[in-house]
């Protein structure tokens, strides 16, 4: 039986990005599920690399927006610029004409740019000058931003954040896979000898299989039971509103998928309800203050499956 | 978890619902609290209905420990006493009125609900109508919703009411149970003062003019009779109450009572039997269709053939009768008794001058009371419920100047007449009459069918009735009162003919408030055995009852709980099937934890006993494909079913 893709991918990213599995994982079913992943967290746990070496496992071009105060917008899109020769305007496209965008310190940028950026995202397309032109497909963005530094930055707000599929952070690895990091080799040298492990076209069948994973009633209910919940449950300032519970069911395929299966389970909803739902989750002002994600953790043990 | 929702804050809409059922609950007493405890209650409610309105802290303890000490001082200078009904549920007021005012945390929430179910309960010691239920009942279902907000604060208003309307729909039945098996004490639980029966009205055991015409403007309901068959004629609807055989020249008093305890064995003429239901008068007679055949259990007949209980009635009584309306009395009456019948002060000189013109006229008796008739027929007579007010001489005044009078004046006058003329007579009250509810085809008789009339003896025949107000006024008897008396007079509201639409509405209403009385606040040991026995239990004694209540309740709860798994299992044979795996695996500890999917199980209960392991992944891969995926069919499920079944655990360790 040949090794899928998708197993090849998770177990050579997991030799360079080291003890990061279900990072790793999430991703790659936050590419196939067709949405824009969010890492929180601090510099230098890794957030790049795994980005490169995902755009290099999956055969995707990538490009990098490092996010400022004084970014414009055309300088995501592009712009633009008198040609003499030809004596019309020449539209030279921005960094975010790529298939993988890795965009650093998203929330550094301008709420100007930031919803630049945002917009593209959601219509996979630009308008520039009056004229559309249609973004890369598959096209995947990776934002990260860094929780811990808030000064000169602009949070994003609810509705720009309900744009990422998920979110997830990377955390310190353990301790055996640290000393495995510091003993390897570079880490840089290791994803300029990667190969792609799969066809470029290979990636559009995997989003279009993943989209018909058989989702039966039984666990459509169970989506919703989770969300009934958030909405009645007074620890939850906000309930998940219906595209959250969408999104819910949109990542579990993609991780049934990865898991080779062709239906859902209450596993599936369980395993990616914490990076799904935690930034979309608020915990109400008179409980007791819990990071959300522990709080979409908690949700999990608060539902029961129907 | 648990631990934590407790010392929640309240949230602002499980505030408000607290504070709506507090306002519910205490709305009726403010007609039975004392006018400053209302007025406390009052000012600490809108006080903390500002504190919510303005999101306000809430008062510091000092005030709330000082305003229960002077609370309590106000109660107990009010009672002079802490026990008894009545302070008790004024302590019960101000504790509720001083809760809300430091309600902020859930916990508090709780305390309040509770005492507002306890302080509902109350309001049943002071009344029992149906209104009283009715509001009782929307009360619960408010209390119960406020209940419900507060294991919810996200559900909407509705929501918590239909909850609260459900649950109380599953309690129903118990409460049936309850209340036809639970053994039966007679009379009230609780004693009543005795101050509480002052207020009741009724006909009294004197008569002087103005008490009947009085007793006469309430359209209060004084009985209810129900017959077996067709209603008696109006004629003959007399019904006996005291009987007064003592002139003083003003007043008509009862003479000293002997009882008289043999019945006719036979009697001439129709027999009617019927019920009657009571309501307290505060005095020992019942009343009863002239002339009795029969005696409530209990009750004593006097000599004057009218029916007494032996305490007064103070709670609504039914009794069983039978009555013969031609049943003659006093035959064979002493000639003591005959005697007394003939004394008479020495006023009204007019009347007697009269009375013995006609005696020597006529010589006999019957004559004379056939004169009598007459004069009142041909003088022009008034029937009227203003009649003016009479002097010392009233009988002369009344027969010779004012001739405007209620049937007290004409039945006073003619007894008066009577024996003044040699003939034995006697004044006798009751009412007369009643009007038929067409709706559930009781006899309703009210204080405005208030009557007295006359019984004179005769050679012979025995005491005979002779109503002196039929001659003048025969619509009295034969229509009642409102067509009898004069357009304009002041009749009660409820008796006059003219508003139909209302007189169908008040039919229906006092039907309801008739089975009401008949069967809730009625059923006392007598109605419960009546019940029992048409269910087929004879004679049940408190063990076999408390017995079947017992087993009755068991059935209703196995019931209940049958029902809520079937709805959960309800849709879907295949979760039946996991379900019952997991019950099977409980009785090793390995049941499943309701959020746990069927893999993670699965894997968990292979883990723990490998033994189990294969069997266990065939099951969790069938429920899967049949739950999860796009198997489905019969055969399948019923394989599911056996390999649930078959699974053997052994019980190890």
């Amino acid at each position: 039986m040949p090794i899928s893709p998708t197993d090849e991918a998770i177990r050579q990213a997991g030799r360079i990005v080291l003890g990061k599995e279900r990072q790793i994982r999430l991703a790659l079913v936050c590419i196939l599920a067709r949405g824009h992943l969010l890492i929180e967290d601090l510099p230098g746990v890794g957030k790049t690399i795994l980005a490169h070496v995902l755009a290099k496992l999956l055969g995707l071009n990538f490009h990098r927006i490092q996010c400022t105060a004084d970014m414009l917008p055309a300088d995501i899109i592009g712009v633009s610029i008198y040609d003499r020769n030809s004596g019309g305007f020449q539209f030279h496209p921005g960094p975010i004409f790529a298939q993988m965008i890795l965009v650093d310190e998203i929330n550094r940028a301008t709420p100007k740019s930031q919803s630049a950026l945002l917009e593209a995202m959601e219509e996979h397309q630009v308008t520039c000058e009056g004229e559309t032109r249609v973004l890369p497909d598959p096209f995947f963005v990776i934002a990260t931003q860094n929780p811990y530094h808030q000064i000169g930055t602009f949070p994003l707000p609810e509705s720009q954040l309900d744009r990422f599929l998920m979110r997830i952070e990377m955390g310190y690895p353990d301790r055996a896979a640290e000393r495995e990091l510091l003993a390897g080799a570079d880490r840089r040298d290791m994803v300029a000898s990667l190969a792609p492990c799969m066809e470029p076209g290979e990636l559009i069948e995997l989003q279009r299989a993943a989209r018909e994973v058989h989702v039966s009633e039984a666990l459509v209910a169970y989506a919703q039971a989770i969300a009934e919940h958030t909405r009645l449950s007074p620890d939850y300032e906000t309930g998940l509103s219906p595209r959250a519970a969408l999104a819910l069911l949109r990542a579990a395929r993609a991780w049934a998928l990865i898991d080779h299966r062709d239906l859902v389970l209450p596993e599936d909803i369980q395993a990616v309800l914490p990076a799904v739902a935690g930034h979309r989750l608020h915990p109400a002002s008179g409980a007791p203050a819990s990071s959300s994600t522990d709080l979409a953790a908690a949700l999990i043990s608060e539902v029961p499956i129907p | 978890m648990a631990a934590r929702r407790k010392s929640l804050p309240l949230a602002r809409n499980q505030e408000l619902w607290l504070l709506a059922c507090a306002v519910l609950t205490l709305a009726p007493d403010v007609e039975h609290a004392p006018t400053w405890l209302a007025a406390v209650a009052g000012m600490a409610l809108a006080w903390r209905a500002t504190i919510w309105w303005r999101r306000a802290a809430l008062p510091p303890r000092w005030i709330l420990s000082f305003l229960v000490v002077a609370g309590s001082a106000g109660v107990f200078l009010t009672y002079r006493q802490f026990f008894g009904k009545d302070p008790g549920i004024a302590l019960l007021i101000l504790f509720l009125v001083l809760k809300l005012l430091e309600m902020g945390r859930v916990r508090d929430g709780l305390a309040v609900v509770f005492l507002c179910y306890f302080l509902l309960l109350t309001h049943f010691l002071n009344a029992q109508g149906l209104d009283v239920a009715g509001f009782t009942l929307a009360a619960l279902v408010a209390i119960t919703a406020a209940l419900a907000s507060l294991a919810n604060a996200g559900l909407s208003a509705t929501a918590n009411l239909r909850l609260s309307a459900l649950m109380l729909a599953q309690a129903a039945p118990f409460m049936l149970v309850l209340f036809l098996l639970f053994p039966r004490v007679q009379g009230p639980l609780w004693g009543m003062p005795i101050d509480a029966y002052s207020g009741m009205s009724g006909l009294s055991d004197t008569m002087s003019p103005g008490s009947i015409s009085n007793l006469s403007l309430s359209g209060e309901i004084a009985f209810r009779a129900k017959f077996e068959g067709e209603l008696p004629p109006k004629h003959m609807l007399y019904w006996r109450g005291p009987v007064l055989g003592f002139y003083d020249g003003s007043t008509w008093r009862a003479g000293p009572r002997q009882a008289k305890v043999s019945l006719p064995d036979t009697a001439p003429g129709p027999a009617f039997r019927y019920s009657v239901t009571l309501e307290p008068h505060n005095k020992p007679w019942l009343f009863v269709l002239e002339m009795p055949g029969s005696l409530p259990p209990g009750a004593i007949l006097s000599h004057e053939y009218q029916v007494l209980s032996k305490t007064p009635v103070r709670s609504r009584i039914r009794y069983e009768l039978k009555s013969y309306p031609e049943l003659v009395q006093g035959i064979d009456e002493a000639a003591a008794s005959i005697d007394s019948h003939l004394r008479l002060p020495a006023n009204n000189p007019r009347t007697r001058a009269l009375a013995g013109q006609w005696r020597r006229e006529s010589g006999d008796g019957e004559a004379v009371v056939h004169r009598m008739l007459d004069h009142i027929r041909q003088e022009r007579f008034f029937y009227t419920l203003t009649p003016p007010l009479l002097g010392e001489n009233s009988i002369d005044q009344f027969l010779f100047e004012t001739r405007r009078g209620f049937c007290e004046h004409f039945a006073s006058a003619f007894v008066f007449a009577m024996r003044a003329a040699g003939v034995p007579a006697r004044v006798v009250t009751g009412y007369q009459g009643g009007e038929r509810n067409p709706v559930d085809g009781y006899l309703i008789v009210r204080q405005s069918d208030a009557h007295a009339w006359a019984e004179v003896w005769l050679e012979g025949r025995g005491w005979l009735r002779i109503d002196p107000t039929a001659a003048v006024a025969p619509n009295r008897i034969e229509a009642g009162l409102a067509s009898a008396v004069p357009v304009g007079e002041p009749l009660p509201f409820i008796v006059r003919a003219d508003l139909s639409w209302l007189r169908q509405m008040r039919f229906r209403w006092e039907a309801v408030t008739n089975t009401w009385n008949q069967w809730v606040l009625g059923y006392d040991p007598q109605r419960q055995r009546e019940v029992l026995s048409r269910l087929g239990l004879r004679e049940p004694d408190w063990k076999a009852m408390t017995a079947i209540m017992a087993v009755l309740c068991g059935l209703l709860l196995l019931g209940l709980t049958a029902w809520a798994l079937h709805k959960r299992a309800r849709h879907d044979p295949t979760l039946g099937a996991w379900n019952r795996l997991s019950r099977k695996l409980a009785r090793v500890g390995l049941a499943r934890k309701d959020w746990e999917g069927p893999e993670d199980y699965a894997r968990r209960v292979a883990l723990a006993r490998p033994e189990l392991g294969h069997g266990l992944a065939a099951i969790a891969a069938l429920y899967i494909d049949l739950r999860y995926g796009r198997l489905s069919g019969t055969e399948a499920r019923r394989k599911l079913r056996r390999l649930v079944a078959d699974l053997n655990i052994p019980s190890r360790r």
